[in-house]
């Protein structure tokens, strides 16, 4: 089955910096799918790059074998990108600027589709205020309606809910959940890792441009076995050095395979005679995955499966 | 609200809607302001210049100038202000994410311009009508309905050109007032160029704008400074060229996908 995404050895520089270092990624039919990094990491220019927003250097990318570049006009339609920039125009009301998005596809008398669009938004209210009058977190349901008018099965959106307040971000997440269960492949690049855990089925993380995790969330979970302490002292043993995930100030964040390490961890407190100021044991999430694979050495390390 | 099935007929809608909700200031303004110079201009030289060896009085003879200036100005303002508008607040990206071609863009933009030109032109011309109504009987009307459709086809084409090009109003600023306007003022719009010193008058004939406005007054007086056919072949050859080079420029994606 031909793949709903699919992206081949896709370089891209911007100057001196190399925004994308190689991608090989493949998106199936009807998934959910999380793309990862810190800022910097690329994934903004793998998504223009699909949109054919930006060209790449080599590689090609393909939506459901439609090539983003030669066969863009198919690649165009069955795509759908949110963008990560809150635009908009000023000149047109929320209606206008649904029905002028969807005449751009070629499709006219949309207006069933577009009362839904507006309905699931929770817009209908403002289907005829001008663009200008709404606020920001009105203005990027407005940005997934234009991504939405005509119908694509795949869908991309570059961090929807940053500046959504969290309500909104439910009934958000709801909707595009309804189009995933309809069928619609969804990918999505978000800071919050806990919506891409409650979301997303596959994460691909990316670090410098290159592809340094791939794998079913599950399977990315179950890959920190054991848990994480939140330890916070002045410092901690030389030797627990390599656990220590992450550090911020006199916080730190260690990884522990096994419970009986922990005794191991307190004894060694003990004998430098270091204060624990506080103490909590934490249950592995995809943050904890992330920082792991963030914190890694950036050479191959066995990590892309 | 209708919206026409395919899609560069929606980027052109979108052009038209934009202007036609600020039609003061696209319309009536250009209106009022090619008004004025009617005004003044007659004012102060009806008495002292002579045109075509006084078969036309200048204040007739000013008229179809100011009507394809105001046709130049205005498509040339509308689609590089659409342009570089689009770009700056980011909203272009709705336009790039569908599956519009180059051409699309290209007729979207330009034929928008070409609108908003004619109909301020059109506009300037029935205002003047109340003060030349000699100017109702043309003698050759589709001489000149052809400049202005050419006229307007290269001024939205540059604006086109100039709004890509441009990344700052600064710089569309500039390429308004450096370029456009000189050649615009220095093409005969409010002289004959037969009255001009003969360098001037040679320098003007490498002025494509004088073209455009001599050939366009030809359609009024049936006289003209050289003969309308030569006008014609000239700016059509610059209206090729310039679609030729900001199709290329759209093909490339230079300043719009990077």
């Amino acid at each position: 089955m031909v793949p709903a995404v699919e992206v081949s050895n896709v370089t891209r520089r911007f100057g001196r910096v190399q925004a994308l270092a190689g991608i090989d990624l493949a998106v199936a039919e009807g998934e959910f799918f999380g793309l990862l990094g810190p800022n910097g990491a690329g994934k903004t220019t793998l998504i223009s790059i699909l949109a054919g927003l930006t060209r790449a250097d080599t590689g090609s990318a393909r939506i459901r074998g439609h090539d983003v570049i030669n066969d863009y006009r198919n690649a165009r339609r069955i795509l759908g990108v949110v963008p990560q920039e809150l635009v908009f125009d000023p000149f047109f009301s929320v209606r206008e600027t649904l029905e002028i998005q969807s005449g751009y596809f070629g499709i006219r008398n949309n207006d069933a589709w577009i009362d839904e669009l507006l309905h699931h938004l929770d817009l209908t209210g403002k289907a005829n205020a001008n663009m200008r009058s709404l606020s920001g977190g009105m203005k990027r349901r407005v940005l997934v309606g234009q991504a939405l008018v005509h119908k694509p099965p795949v869908i991309v959106l570059d961090e929807p809910t940053a500046g959504v307040d969290v309500e909104l971000r439910q009934s958000l997440w709801a909707f595009i959940r309804k189009l995933n269960r309809d069928g619609h492949t969804i990918i999505l690049t978000t800071h919050y890792l806990e919506e891409a855990e409650a979301l997303c089925g596959r994460i691909a993380m990316l670090k410098a441009g290159k592809v340094v995790a791939l794998d079913t969330t599950k399977n990315l979970l179950s890959r920190i076995s054991g848990f994480t302490v939140r330890l916070v002292a002045e410092r901690i043993p030389a030797d627990w050095q390599p656990r220590v995930l992450h550090r911020d100030a006199q916080v730190f964040i260690l990884g522990l395979d096994r419970y009986a390490e922990l005794e191991v961890l307190l004894a060694a407190l003990r004998v430098e005679g270091i204060a624990i100021a506080e103490l909590a044991l934490e249950e592995t999430d995809l943050e904890q995955v992330f920082l792991r694979i963030m914190s890694a050495p950036a050479a191959p390390t066995g990590l892309s499966s | 609200m209708r919206i026409a099935g395919a899609g560069w007929l929606t980027l052109l809608y979108k052009e038209l809607l934009r202007f036609w909700k600020v039609a003061f200031q696209t319309i009536l303004a250009p209106v009022m302001t090619a008004l004025l110079y009617l005004l003044i201009f007659s004012h102060v030289m009806e008495s002292r210049v002579s045109v075509f060896g006084g078969a036309v009085r200048y204040t007739a003879f000013l008229v179809p100038g100011l009507v394809m200036m105001s046709i130049l100005q205005n498509a040339f303002a509308n689609s590089s202000s659409s342009m570089i508008q689009s770009k700056i607040t980011g909203n272009l990206i709705f336009m790039l994410l569908p599956p519009l071609s180059p051409a699309d863009f290209f007729a979207a933009y330009v034929l928008g311009a070409m609108v908003r030109g004619l109909v301020v032109g059109f506009g300037v011309f029935l205002v003047t009508l109340f003060f030349v109504p000699e100017l109702a009987a043309m003698p050759h009307p589709f001489w000149a309905l052809a400049f202005a459709l050419l006229g307007s086809a290269i001024l939205g084409t540059l604006g086109l050109i100039g709004g890509i090009w441009a990344d700052k109003f600064d710089q569309l600023a500039a390429f308004q007032n450096f370029l456009i306007t000189p050649l615009t003022f220095l093409s005969g719009v409010f002289y004959s160029i037969h009255s001009l010193p003969p360098f001037w008058q040679a320098l003007s004939h490498a002025n494509p704008f004088f073209y455009m406005i001599d050939g366009f007054r030809y359609g009024f007086f049936g006289l003209s400074d050289v003969p309308p056919m030569l006008s014609l072949g000239i700016v059509a050859s610059c209206s090729l060229l310039l679609s030729i080079l900001a199709l290329t420029i759209l093909r490339s994606g230079w300043k719009l996908r990077f």
